[in-house]
């Protein structure tokens, strides 16, 4: 019942953070000057193309552009209702794309699901690559095989991720004929999911995979080295090592557990970074996720396009650290539930 | 030492009555503790050899003009994608000093690429001290004298040159002015927010703690690079680049201070308990005084030492942005905006020098990772 309460609690929070981050993407949307309707409006006039006017026009007031930037704000939300049937984001209207000209739901559909897939590939692949090499780092420390887990990560971290992506692409390509750019095969878009597709996508994301989750990986295995470290000094090791106990039991069953809790409290740091990495590398590789609609949206001003994926990026991180808070509260019982005073 | 009749060791020295025999642990307690820190600090040999790297890639920085053979913009239409050159010093068994072989370009319309070929028959000496084309030594004075420079009739292309002709090397000397800067303009915003915020929200609790503490989670919640994105393309396109370069630091700052800010304020939370502070408070400080002269000396080190480790973040985040044509553009020079132009794989394959830059954000990355990890394990002083 206590975590009932505590999961109850959690998601007000969430629900909270995500409004003051839709008012934080809304300024940050208006804030270049001038916008993509007005621009489109004036290029039409110079060129001398009345009915494209009309029509800028029209689309300007479907979408309550000509009022004022809050009430602009209460529409898209969704906290007031727009002109003409215009519901906004609670009600699912996600708006128009003005340089795609179709609505921004049509347009980022398959994308979403992609996006969410290869995140939570990645945060998979930090895990399988993370625990095992952080705890083989830990339990041999000061052997090579610390040195070179350590060395691999550093690495890992100082590689900039879009360079790490062209690489492995290249190398795939050349010597274990991996396909190059994209999630699928160019045959598969837009059919619907089929054995065939689903390992066309498998195989497409190695990749990118492994290039967004190497620094998140790298950073997670140095903190659970350490976290480690820590638990293997203390004197319940030492009296589980006198008593005879074999070494991968004694590190199983203590240390790890207790070293296992911030590994999981981690994925609220991590989740972000990851989010961030997979936009840029989805942009670099092509890869049919929103990252490179974000970007062509911020670059032509598209307003209600960029805020959408902004405002769903940010969405996915919520969520993720949600779950790793509940996890965390489940895992260990000495954290207290309601969080501060309670 | 010596044994006597009956087994006992005697010390052979003479007694000296009056030696203090804490004398030399005295100096050690008495050491100042920047000394203490050093002699630590000295025994991590990685961070050492980083910093003393690191101290050097800065020292470069005003001087990078007169270091590098080319300015950043010339270009020697001749000479497109030219592979690097080596410099050697031996001709056929005599010594001739350190000497290059002129290369001579040809369209290859075949395979629509260029082919150098090196005349290995003509070594040519380097000119030192020599005069090139202006730049501003210190961004100031203007000067024309180069270090090293390419002979008459050939080149000096010690990592090839770009799809310009332009020299990849002195591109990265230059462009290391600003990669390396952006990442000590943006940590000193996000020291100063960081600091302000997470001061205020320890020292004085209540409803600023808990404002600033909601402030921290939902910017820490926030995926930076897509902020990062729609901020710097808030920036507009007729700004000079000296402009977007400072506002693309500044905006690195902005999103990163909340980390730095938890740690100050969960530092002061415990601190403002402490006697000394309420000593201070009751002789009538007021608050930033308290904190700037009291409070902030006792871990400013320790923050030196995590601002160390979250300046390669900034340099990888310019790069980033740079790189998708989001951050510094061309003619400014920074190698993002260097890699910017070697984003396709033709550039990795064929003319693979063009991707040259990543070797210096790599290196300096790690440096800058050694130095932090070694400057918090020596400043932390309950490691020995």
């Amino acid at each position: 019942m206590m975590f009932l309460r505590y999961a109850v609690y959690r998601f007000f929070t969430m629900l909270l953070t995500l409004w003051v981050v839709s008012i934080l993407v809304f300024a940050i949307i208006n804030l270049p000057p001038g916008d993509y309707l007005s621009n489109q409006i004036a290029e039409l006039r110079a060129t001398g193309q009345a009915e494209g006017v009309a029509k800028a026009e029209f689309l300007r007031t479907e979408y309550a552009l000509d009022r004022p930037l809050w009430e602009q704000y209460l529409i898209w939300v969704g906290f007031s209702p727009g002109p003409n049937g215009f519901s906004g984001l609670i009600q699912g209207d996600f708006g128009w794309s003005f340089e795609f000209d179709r609505p921004v739901g049509e347009i980022v559909g398959d994308a979403l699901w992609l996006t969410v897939l290869v995140n939570l590939a990645a945060v998979l692949f930090v895990y399988l690559i993370a625990l095992p090499l952080g705890v083989l780092a830990a339990a041999k420390s000061e052997t090579w095989v610390d040195y070179t887990a350590g060395f691999v990560g550093y690495l890992g971290l100082a590689t900039p991720n879009f360079l790490l992506a062209l690489i492995l692409f290249y190398y795939g390509h050349k010597y274990f004929n991996l396909p190059i750019g994209g999630l699928m095969d160019p045959v598969y878009e837009g059919q619907p999911m089929s054995w065939p597709k689903v390992k066309s996508i498998l195989l497409h994301m190695i990749v990118p995979t492994f290039v967004i989750g190497t620094s998140g990986a790298a950073a997670m295995m140095q903190r659970l080295r350490a976290n480690m470290l820590d638990e293997l000094s203390k004197p319940y090791v030492e009296t589980a090592k006198a008593k005879g106990l074999a070494p991968a039991k004694l590190l199983a069953k203590y240390p790890l557990r207790m070293a296992f809790n911030p590994f999981v409290a981690d994925i609220g740091n991590l989740l972000p970074a990851m989010v961030s990495g997979s936009v840029l590398v989805s942009v670099v590789l092509g890869l049919q996720t929103i990252g490179p609609y974000l970007l062509a949206a911020l670059k032509s001003q598209d307003q209600f396009l960029a805020a959408f994926v902004l405002m769903f990026v940010a969405l996915l991180t919520l969520i993720g650290t949600m779950i790793s808070d509940m996890l965390l509260v489940l895992l260990d019982p000495r954290i207290r539930y309601g969080g501060r005073g309670a | 030492m010596s044994i006597q009749p009956d087994n006992r060791f005697v010390d052979t020295e003479p007694w000296i009555d009056d030696a203090d025999i804490s004398a030399p642990e005295r100096a050690e307690m008495d050491a100042p503790g920047w000394l203490l820190t050093w002699r630590k600090f000295r025994r991590h040999k990685l961070a050492l050899v980083s910093g003393v790297f690191l101290l050097l890639c800065y020292l470069m920085l005003p001087v990078a003009g007169f270091i590098a053979p080319y300015t950043p913009n010339e270009r020697s239409a001749d000479y497109l994608y030219a592979p690097p050159q080596s410099i050697n010093l031996w001709h056929e068994g005599s010594f001739v000093g350190p000497y290059v072989y002129p290369v001579t370009a040809k369209a290859d319309l075949v395979n629509f690429r260029w082919t150098y070929t090196t005349d290995e028959t003509r070594p040519m000496p380097l000119e030192f001290f020599c005069e090139g084309d202006e730049y501003n030594l210190f961004g100031v004075i203007p000067s024309d004298t180069h270090l090293v420079c390419a002979p008459d009739g050939a080149t000096l292309f010690l990592w090839g040159s770009d799809r310009l002709g332009r020299d990849v090397f002195s591109r990265i000397l230059y462009g290391a002015q600003l990669s390396l800067t952006v990442g000590i303009i943006g940590i000193t915003v996000s020291f100063l927010l960081g600091i302000t915020f997470g001061a205020m929200a320890g020292y004085f609790g209540g409803k600023t703690d808990w404002i600033i503490n909601r402030a921290i989670e939902i910017l820490r919640s926030l995926p930076e690079l897509p902020l990062w994105l729609a901020l710097s393309a808030a920036v507009p396109s007729n700004w000079g680049p000296v402009a977007v370069f400072f506002i693309i630091s500044i905006i690195l700052g902005i999103l990163d201070w909340p980390g730095l800010a938890r740690a100050v304020r969960s530092k002061f939370l415990s601190l403002r308990e402490e006697e000394y502070v309420k000593a201070a408070e009751m002789m009538g400080a007021r608050p930033a005084r308290v904190i700037r002269r009291h409070l902030l000396p006792n871990f400013m080190s320790h923050l030196i030492a995590s601002a160390t480790l979250s300046i390669p973040a900034m340099i990888l985040g310019e790069t980033a942005l740079s790189f998708l044509g989001l951050g510094l553009r061309a003619p400014a020079v920074s190698w993002g905006v260097m890699l910017n132009d070697a984003q396709n794989l033709a550039s990795i394959e064929i003319y693979w020098w063009t991707a040259i830059p990543m070797l210096p954000i790599v290196v300096v990355v790690l440096a800058f990772n050694f130095l932090g990890d070694g400057l918090r394990a020596s400043l932390d002083p309950y490691k020995s």
